[in-house]
């Protein structure tokens, strides 16, 4: 299973390399968005609740791209079959999925996080960043996890464009929600010194759940 | 590679998509380091036959056993000595040949030495670190014969593998896939002459039905096929 990861993880990263169809296009979909926020909300900075609002909500509407685009070449070029061929267990093709997505993530973010300090926020970066980063990685997680499963079911459909935010949008709330609520002090004007535990746990316990149901069930998306 | 026994039994299989018949009551045998040549007009039901064998689709009435294993209950344990080649390469177009080969050795754990040996004999050594979409045809068909027999299989599923080959390409990928590859095989074709020569058991559908079976079969009957 490591191994077939690993080989379908080097694919698409080669492919990514290559292409730059995914993280360039979701970096400026992102730092885009701030500069509309930056004129729309007609405010110099902002803070707290909306602050925290803005960026998770930016950052959702950025995987929703990537998700997008994750399957395409196996639809597109024959690698559902080339890998459904392969004597090998099939989760792989899952789990290499949502670790690129993730990846793709968190590369977005390291733009993502500058231009949203320099565009938006009021308070300073540098004091929240060790707990901005691990309501990320918690967030990012879910986010990976189910942009993968869907966009593992909105592939083979003709209207996957329209499917795949359809799904993924409503199965996020849980994500948007407590992501928010453990950034929103640390984006505060004074903000505290880390996330709030429940909220992370919150976080940690939807990541499990979702990650053993989207494990379970993707064997039987790739049957005919 | 070997081993007694029927490679292919098919006892009335059946597949449908939708309300639209591909395969009906389909049943045959074929022995293991036979070639089965399938013809027959386009949306026969070739290609969907493939796919059953090779586990891509499941049938949905009747037995396949392939190697002696119960499909699709079994496929996982049948994949690895299947070779499929279809009327897509299966090479993903951004990487390099050498770089599709290798994610596929990777899948069928397959050492690299193999590579090398499938790039010199189909004469693409020199192409394999170009990326595929800037390969001719051509080009991409042996890089996806390499593909289908990275992992030394011993059934060859093959739809129309000389498609986009000249001459001299044939000549290259014949003993990979060819009748002196010794392997069992099942090949379609729409080259009555060509497919009677290296034929050794000869399936003719029509709209999903078995209208020829047999070893004994004359160009006359594959032409009629077709009219």
């Amino acid at each position: 299973m490591r191994r077939t990861v690993a080989a379908l993880l080097r694919k698409d990263l080669t492919a990514e390399r290559r292409t730059l169809e995914s993280i360039p296009a979701m970096t400026l979909f992102t730092v885009t968005t701030f500069v509309l926020f930056h004129f729309g909300l007609d405010r110099d900075t902002l803070e707290g609740d909306l602050a925290s609002g803005v960026l998770w909500v930016t950052l959702l509407f950025a995987a929703v791209l990537g998700q997008n685009r994750l399957f395409v070449a196996e639809h597109e070029q024959g690698g559902f079959d080339g890998f459904l061929l392969a004597p090998v267990d099939r989760t792989a093709l899952f789990v290499a999925k949502a670790l690129a997505l993730f990846a793709f993530l968190c590369v977005v973010e390291v733009v993502a996080l500058p231009a949203f300090a320099i565009l938006l926020l009021g308070p300073g970066l540098l004091d929240p960043l060790p707990g901005l980063i691990l309501t990320l990685l918690l967030a990012n997680a879910g986010i990976a996890t189910v942009g993968t499963l869907v966009a593992g079911i909105a592939i083979r459909t003709r209207a996957r464009d329209l499917i795949g935010p359809l799904l993924t949008l409503p199965l996020l709330v849980p994500v948007i929600l407590a992501a928010s609520e453990a950034t929103a002090p640390l984006l505060a004007e004074g903000g505290a010194g880390g996330p709030p535990a429940r909220w992370l746990a919150i976080l940690a316990i939807y990541d499990l759940t979702i990650g053993l149901v989207a494990y379970g069930v993707f064997d039987f998306l790739l049957e005919d | 590679m070997g081993g007694g026994g029927a490679a292919i039994e098919l006892h009335d299989v059946s597949r449908h998509y939708g309300e639209r018949v591909a395969l009906e009551g389909l049943s045959l045998r074929v022995e293991r380091g036979q070639t089965l040549v399938v013809f027959g007009p386009n949306g026969a039901g070739k290609s969907t036959l493939l796919r059953i064998l090779a586990t891509l689709l499941r049938p949905h009435e009747g037995t396949v056993l392939v190697l002696g294993r119960e499909l699709p209950k079994d496929g996982w344990a049948v994949r690895g000595d299947v070779g499929f080649l279809g009327h897509e390469p299966l090479l993903y177009r951004e990487l390099t040949g050498r770089e599709n080969l290798r994610f596929h050795a990777r899948l069928h754990d397959v050492g690299e030495e193999r590579i090398d040996e499938l790039l010199a004999a189909t004469g693409l050594e020199r192409r394999a670190d170009e990326p595929v979409h800037g390969l001719s045809r051509g080009l991409v068909q042996r890089l996806a014969v390499c593909r289908a027999v990275l992992h030394d299989p011993a059934l060859l599923l093959l739809d129309e593998p000389r498609a986009n080959l000249d001459p001299g390409s044939i000549e290259l990928v014949e003993p990979l896939i060819g009748r002196a590859s010794g392997r069992t095989r099942v090949v379609t074709s729409h080259d009555p002459r060509g497919g009677l020569a290296e034929a050794d058991v000869v399936l003719g559908l029509r709209a999903g039905r078995a209208e020829i079976l047999g070893d004994a079969v004359g160009v006359e009957e594959i032409g009629a096929l077709y009219r």
